[in-house]
């Protein structure tokens, strides 16, 4: 077994144990702890395979941005989660049939025994050579801003702008009853709506009904 | 045994399990249901990725990379329709969802 070989053992088992602590995990904080453990050990995964960049983007956006979001939107809500965990182990056994059924099966399709694929040579873009001096995130800016994938991730970055106008929409409220600053109206006050000139005979002054609202007298 | 495509593969089956099995585990909770989604497209990246590395074809990777993407849009508007479910009904069970139906 190979220094390489070990460490894919290690991140291996992590990876499958965390999993398993964020579906079991009682308390939701602590589930979105493992899944923050568990994509750091597929980020490692994906280092063995020489696939660098996909492994930086899953730190940053999975646990940088998504477990994050995860962890405030737990936080944020004020819910008894001990009363969702009612049916725990009352749905566990139909999970566990299915769960196995689905398992055998993937087992089955991609075992070691069945699974035995062959470069054709075929392949779209290959794999930059070892001890070329290209690095895979180099590689992959070659392909991705090209034809024809680039029009791909124009489309990711629409995906990614939908979500983030429709997270906002979503969530965004004006709450009743909130002084906030009005810039085109303060912009808009001249002195033809800012001053008023009162004539005053002296000895007759009464305060003008306008001022008596303003200052609720 | 020297590590090979299967065992990647084996361990993304594992991973995409767990997380149908979590689905069923946690039927009330909207918060876990959605990181069981986040493991079970994990588990699809590992599988492309992987395949990607052991066919020397980099479109694998290109293709992790937009579920990536997918992924982490999911996991925002998920997110918000829960923060906004949460403010109406001031709960997050999964049963009362079909109360939103016309």
């Amino acid at each position: 077994m190979t220094f390489a070989d070990a460490f894919f053992y290690l991140f291996a088992i992590l990876t499958v144990a965390s999993a398993v602590m964020v579906i079991t995990a009682k308390n939701p904080v602590h589930a979105v702890l493992w899944l923050i453990l568990a994509f750091f050990n597929a980020a490692g995964l994906f280092v063995l395979l020489g696939a660098e960049f996909l492994a930086m983007i899953l730190v940053v956006v999975y646990v940088g941005a998504v477990a994050v979001l995860f962890l405030f939107v737990v936080m944020m809500l004020d819910v008894d989660f001990a009363a969702l965990r009612a049916g725990f182990l009352k749905n566990s056994p139909l999970g566990a049939v299915v769960g196995a059924i689905l398992f055998a099966e993937l087992i089955m399709v991609l075992g070691w025994k069945f699974v035995a694929p062959v470069k054709t040579g075929l392949s779209l873009a290959p794999l930059p050579k070892s001890g070329s001096g290209v690095t895979n995130t180099a590689a992959l800016g070659q392909i991705l801003y090209r034809e024809p994938y680039v029009y791909y991730f124009e489309i990711a970055g629409l995906i990614l702008l939908v979500a983030m106008i429709g997270a906002i929409v979503l969530t965004l409220r004006h709450k009743e009853g909130v002084k906030r600053q009005s810039i085109s109206a303060q912009n808009a006050r001249g002195p033809a709506t800012a001053i008023e000139v009162v004539k005053v005979a002296s000895g007759t002054y009464t305060i003008p009904e306008k001022a008596k609202e303003k200052v609720g007298a | 045994m020297t590590v090979g495509l299967s065992h990647y593969l084996t361990v993304a089956a594992c991973l995409f399990t767990i997380g149908v099995f979590g689905i069923f585990l946690n039927r009330k909770n909207v918060i876990v249901i959605l990181m069981s989604v986040e493991l079970m497209l994990l588990a699809v990246n590992i599988n492309l990725v992987a395949f990607s590395a052991y066919l020397g074809d980099l479109v694998g990777q290109v293709f992790a990379l937009f579920v990536l993407t997918v992924a982490a849009g999911e996991a925002a508007i998920g997110l918000a329709i829960v923060v906004v479910y949460f403010r109406n009904r001031g709960t997050i069970a999964v049963e009362d969802i079909n109360m939103m139906k016309g």
